[in-house]
């Protein structure tokens, strides 16, 4: 059970020196004392005094130390929010603060909701009346933003996946409900096995959603970008007007890219981790061949595909290959060298996937997943457009302030967080046999977590459930 | 008009309908000491029971309680007329147990009717009441926005009955229409009157209508059907009374069974054969049925996987041959009705002695309502039962009686009465009612209730009895001996956590013949009754100081402790939720001045207009951004 003590990053997310985690509310200093040892390992913070300032290092429910911070303690009334607040004062790291943010959630705090400290400082009384309304413009802004981003952000694969599983809780918490409400005509006979193999199941899709959430990887790191085509079709002269420099060897021969190269490059505001890849064709050669498998790997495994075409020349079987290899993935096919005469343009390309890989599917100008660019590596045209494509696959259009998208990210980790303990809840209830009245209160809860990151409120999802899917009543 | 009655009467309290709402209502009313009067369009269809010959079942069973616990009569009349009872969900949670009882329906509306005849205070009158009478009031009280307020009513004779405070109970009877395929009769339910005249005065005081529909099944001649091809169903061997203050020993009556037969794929194929034949189907019902009762047509047609559905067969009473076709409801023709019920085994020869009809009615949109039942817009006028949207016989007597209690109230200029959804399942149903869009005949749940495992039937009385008790429905005896019971319940439960056992030998034998692990350190005994296999029972073996209690105690006793981990995590749910009940919104609150609401959020509560902020978060629409925005504005409204 959360109590109303919140958290959050009060400074700005980036990679600065320092950041600080703020807590408020009457549990914030009991919370991070559970997390907090003093440089002699003594958890020692609910003796500070108010306003004090003191060394000390974040650990984790294991004793594994996070970082050494610095803890300023407040006491209610005096602080900003007008509550009790510890301020964690850490390393500056993206992926740091966020740890530490984690662990005091996992100590019993919730996330803050956007603007929630203003909106406690003000119904505190801390601050005046005439700022009522640039309050609740706050509020509002940064809900509809939070909320915008935190469904655009969830990956389409990851948000079907949250969809099915609350699809399955919800199946089974109408199926004990209606048993619950028309015992003599739905019965709970052996649902006891049923339902715990499911739970189990269960669990482990949301273990699996948890260790792999997007921990901020695309801020921190960067996009996980792979540059695919056939051989000489310029993906390293791409990747060299990227550097500015001559890195990769480029010759005219076909498959001299034979080791796949990474590099970070900022590009504009979005950082890029790119890694290029031997030209993809069906080979003998062994080296080479290696070289294309890991191809194909890298692109299972990264966030953006950038698939060159030589527009001077038709496509073929190998072209095949690489569109069957990109399906589902972000992808900007790059029509280069724009420069030279033009063979294959955007409609050959849409026709080509239209009649080789998908007959029905969706492949426009600007669809979901694909999109088409005429560039020129060699004259360097066409990379401004590039930027704002990328920009739009991955801000929506603009770079929004960082901490926004980071915040999120969190939310949707502690949303599994608590869905994951409701259904461990359901099993501990199966494990003492307890009766099905009790495993649907914590399907529930899990349901209710789930549907927050989707911004979906539960509503009469349950009663409805049960009437389309049961045959209840006299 | 100038032939009409020019009587002119004078009273406290009208209450237009004399079904579970009315009789609820106009008792509770009596019984605070108001003059009330009663109508109905007949004095034997007082109580009536026109669907179903049973009071209680899951979650409804727990309104009766709650009903009886708040000094209400239903669980009084079920448990002087009952002829089969059932503990509905015993082998599950004790939050789940739901009692239900065959009611002898004639005996049932006799001995409520006696009740109201006998009630001091109270008149009943045969007549249709087909206008309200308001005046535009002069002073806009502080925190209400209205302008009418109600001051009598008038009889289609003409006769004006002057009072303070009206409730409709008018169930299903405004416009009412009754269709049986092809044939259609304006009539209300069993035939009896229908009330064509008030839907009208309504419209013109400004209250929004709507038309709902529900549906009843045949009554079959008992002499007709073969019980040897059908499984006999039982009543409880020890039966459970309904009301607290009826003697269990009182109660120990010989039972009358019930039958379980099932339909099967040629029920389903003259169904299926005759659809166009259904008023539904044809499209010639317009009201909106409830997903609960689904007629067999709709059975058939939504669940087709499902080759036969079940189909009980219970008596209507003790005097009487007629037999109730529980789970085949419907609105077709007589002939396909007959032919259909003759496929079910045990039904081949049957005859039937009243059809199955579907019936249409006027209610109105229960948003228009406070939780106190009271209409936001008409000072002294309160409604209950069908006529807000509900379905059931339970949850009509529930409404009827939070509305009588709160127009005496209201009279007494006392602030009245919102049970909330911590409180009882009475909360739930009317929070719903008037906060959520309701687009069928409502019908009470377990799973509406998120607090359930506090909303227990068998604890009603620990809930309520003070509530009741504080109205003047509950007398100071009964109040005293609640209190006492509480009190015992306290002081066990303690004595169970402060009461520690070793290690003994003694102990240890007891643990392992019922299969539980041996001690290693000193526990309690509540610790060793949380333990999934052993019980407060149990464990008296080893509980050598335990004096002998009341067997309601020592339930109350073994579910406290039992499932204490849960009833906390509830508790601490509830304790969030009061929170922002409490935040109150002044009821002229203008919403176009609070800024940065989204459009739908500031349409929603235009409409609504919520009396709490915990309330305003229950509309749908209303995001969790919209209620922070108008929690800084009320903060800044107030300074």
């Amino acid at each position: 059970m959360k109590t109303d003590t919140i958290a959050a990053i009060a400074t700005a997310i980036s990679d600065a020196g320092i950041g600080i985690i703020r807590v408020s509310g009457d549990e914030a200093v009991s919370i991070v004392h559970h997390i907090y040892r003093d440089k002699n390992q003594k958890d020692v913070l609910e003796h500070y005094q108010s306003h004090t300032i003191h060394y000390g290092f974040i650990i984790t429910k294991s004793g594994d130390i996070i970082d050494e911070v610095m803890i300023s303690v407040m006491k209610a009334p005096h602080s900003y929010t007008m509550e009790d607040t510890v301020e964690i004062n850490c390393h500056g790291g993206v992926l740091m603060m966020k740890k530490i943010l984690m662990e005091v959630i996992q100590a019993g705090a919730r996330m803050a909701e956007p603007g929630e400290f203003t909106k406690r400082a003000f119904l505190n009384g801390r601050i005046d009346l005439s700022r009522a309304e640039a309050v609740m413009d706050i509020i509002h802004a940064k809900n509809e933003f939070a909320l915008k981003t935190s469904v655009q952000q969830l990956k389409g694969s990851v948000s079907d996946k949250i969809k099915t599983l609350r699809d399955q809780i919800l199946y089974e918490i109408a199926f004990i409900e209606s048993a619950l409400d028309d015992p003599e005509h739905i019965s709970l006979d052996g649902y006891e096995k049923e339902l715990s193999e499911k739970t189990g199941d269960i669990e482990a899709e949301l273990s699996k959603l948890l260790s792999s959430a997007d921990d901020g990887r695309i801020l921190k790191e960067g996009i996980r970008t792979v540059i695919v085509g056939k051989p000489n079709v310029g993906k390293s002269s791409l990747l060299n007007l990227f550097m500015g420099q001559d890195r990769a060897i480029v010759t005219d021969i076909a498959g001299t890219t034979r080791d796949t190269l990474e590099e970070t490059i900022r590009f504009g505001d979005i950082t890029l981790n790119i890694m290029d890849t031997a030209g993809i064709r069906d080979t003998e050669d062994a080296v080479e061949k290696i070289g294309v498998e890991r191809a194909k790997k890298m692109s299972e495994e990264a966030d953006l595909i950038l698939y060159v075409i030589d527009s001077s020349e038709a496509l073929d079987e190998n072209d095949e290959i690489i569109l069957k290899l990109i399906e589902g993935k972000k992808t900007i096919i790059l029509l280069n060298k724009s420069d030279l005469m033009e063979v294959t343009d955007k409609n050959t390309v849409k026709n080509f996937y239209h009649k080789n890989i998908d007959h029905n599917g969706q492949f426009t100008e600007k669809d979901d997943s694909i999109s088409l660019l005429r560039i020129s590596a060699k004259e360097k045209e066409g990379l401004d457009e590039l930027k704002a494509l990328i920009e739009d696959y991955f801000f929506h259009g603009k770079i929004v302030s960082e901490e926004e998208l980071y915040i999120t990210n969190v939310r949707h980790k502690e949303a599994i967080l608590e869905a994951l303990e409701s259904i461990r809840q359901v099993k501990q209830s199966l494990e003492n046999h307890m009766p099905e009245d009790f495993y649907s209160i914590d399907l529930m809860s899990a349901y209710a977590s789930l549907g927050r990151i989707l911004g979906e409120e539960v509503g009469e999802d349950l009663v409805n459930k049960i009437f389309s899917e049961f045959c209840m009543g006299k | 008009m100038n032939t009409m009655s020019e009587l002119r009467e004078r009273t406290d309290i009208c209450v237009v309908g004399a079904g579970h709402a009315g009789c609820e209502a106009a008792l509770a009313c009596a019984r605070l000491g108001f003059e009330t009067v009663i109508f109905t369009v007949s004095v034997d269809s007082i109580a009536l029971m026109p669907c179903n010959p049973n009071i209680g079942g899951t979650s409804k069973g727990h309104l009766v309680r709650e009903i009886d616990a708040l000094g209400g009569e239903m669980g009084k009349n079920i448990d002087k007329t009952f002829i089969q009872s059932k503990m509905l969900n015993r082998s599950k949670g004790p939050a789940v147990h739901s009692l239900r009882a065959q009611a002898d329906k004639a005996e049932y509306s006799r001995a409520m009717r006696k009740v109201l005849e006998n009630q001091e205070h109270l008149t009943i009158k045969q007549a249709e009441v087909c206008e309200l009478l308001v005046e535009e009031t002069e002073t806009k009280s502080e925190d209400l926005n209205r302008t009418k307020k109600i001051v009598g009513v008038k009889t289609f004779t003409g006769t004006v009955y002057e009072c303070k405070a009206v409730i409709l109970c008018t169930g299903t009877y405004l416009k009412a229409r009754c269709l049986c395929g092809e044939a259609i009769t304006y009539t209300g339910p069993n035939g009896l009157q229908a009330a064509n005249h008030l839907t009208d005065s309504l419209e013109n005081l400004g209250i929004t209508m709507r038309r709902f529909k529900t549906g009843t099944p045949a009554r079959m001649d008992r002499r007709s059907l073969d019980f040897s091809k059908m499984e006999e169903q039982f009543g409880d061997e020890r039966i459970i009374p309904f009301s607290f203050s009826t003697n269990p020993e009182e109660v120990q009556i010989d039972q009358v069974s019930c039958y379980l037969t099932y339909t099967n794929e040629k029920t389903h194929d003259i169904i299926r054969a005759n659809l166009d034949r259904s008023p539904i189907y044809a499209g010639i019902i317009e009201g909106t049925g409830p997903r609960y009762c689904p007629s067999i047509e709709d059975k058939v047609v939504k669940f087709s996987d499902k080759d036969r559905h079940q189909v009980f067969i219970e008596p209507e009473g003790l005097h009487t041959n007629e037999m109730y076709v529980s789970g085949m409801s419907s609105s077709l023709p007589e002939d396909v009705q007959l032919a259909m019920y003759r496929t079910v085994p045990g039904m081949e020869n049957c005859k039937i002695v009243r059809n199955a009809y579907a019936i249409e009615y006027d209610c109105i949109d229960p948003k228009q309502l406070y939780s106190t039942l009271e209409f936001k817009d008409i000072e002294g006028l309160f409604s209950g039962g069908q006529f807000n949207g509900s379905s059931g016989y339970e949850e009509a007597a529930a409404q009827g009686l939070i509305a009588g209690i709160n127009a005496s109230l209201f009279l007494q200029g006392r602030e009245q009465i919102v049970l909330d959804r911590s409180q009882a399942y009475i909360g739930v149903l009317i929070d719903d009612l008037v906060t959520k869009e309701n687009f069928e005949p409502y019908r009470m749940m377990t799973s509406r209730a998120e607090y359930r495992l506090l909303l227990r039937q068998d604890n009603a009385d620990l809930r309520l009895r003070q509530i009741g008790y504080e109205v003047g429905l509950v007398s100071e005896e009964v109040y005293q001996k609640t209190l006492h019971k509480k009190e015992q319940i306290e002081q066990e439960v303690q004595r169970l956590k402060n009461t520690i056992v070793g290690a003994s030998g003694k102990n240890q034998d007891f643990l392992i013949a019922h299969g539980s692990a041996p001690l290693k350190t000193g526990v309690s005994l509540a610790e060793l009754i949380c333990r999934p296999e052993l019980t407060y029972e149990m464990i008296s073996e080893i509980d050598i100081e335990r004096k002998p209690l009341p067997l309601e105690v020592t339930e109350q006793v073994e579910i406290e402790v039992k499932y204490e981990g849960y009833i906390d995590r509830q508790l601490k749910q509830v304790e969030h939720y009061k929170k922002m009940e409490k935040k109150k919104i002044p009821a002229d609150l203008d919403y176009n001045d609070v800024g940065s609401l989204r459009l739908e959020a500031r349409q929603k509560l235009i409409a609504h207009r919520p009396v709490s902020v915990g309330q305003a978060s229950r509309i749908s629409g209303v995001s969790p951004a919209d209620i922070s925005v108008l929690l800084v504005y009320l903060e800044s409204y107030r300074k």
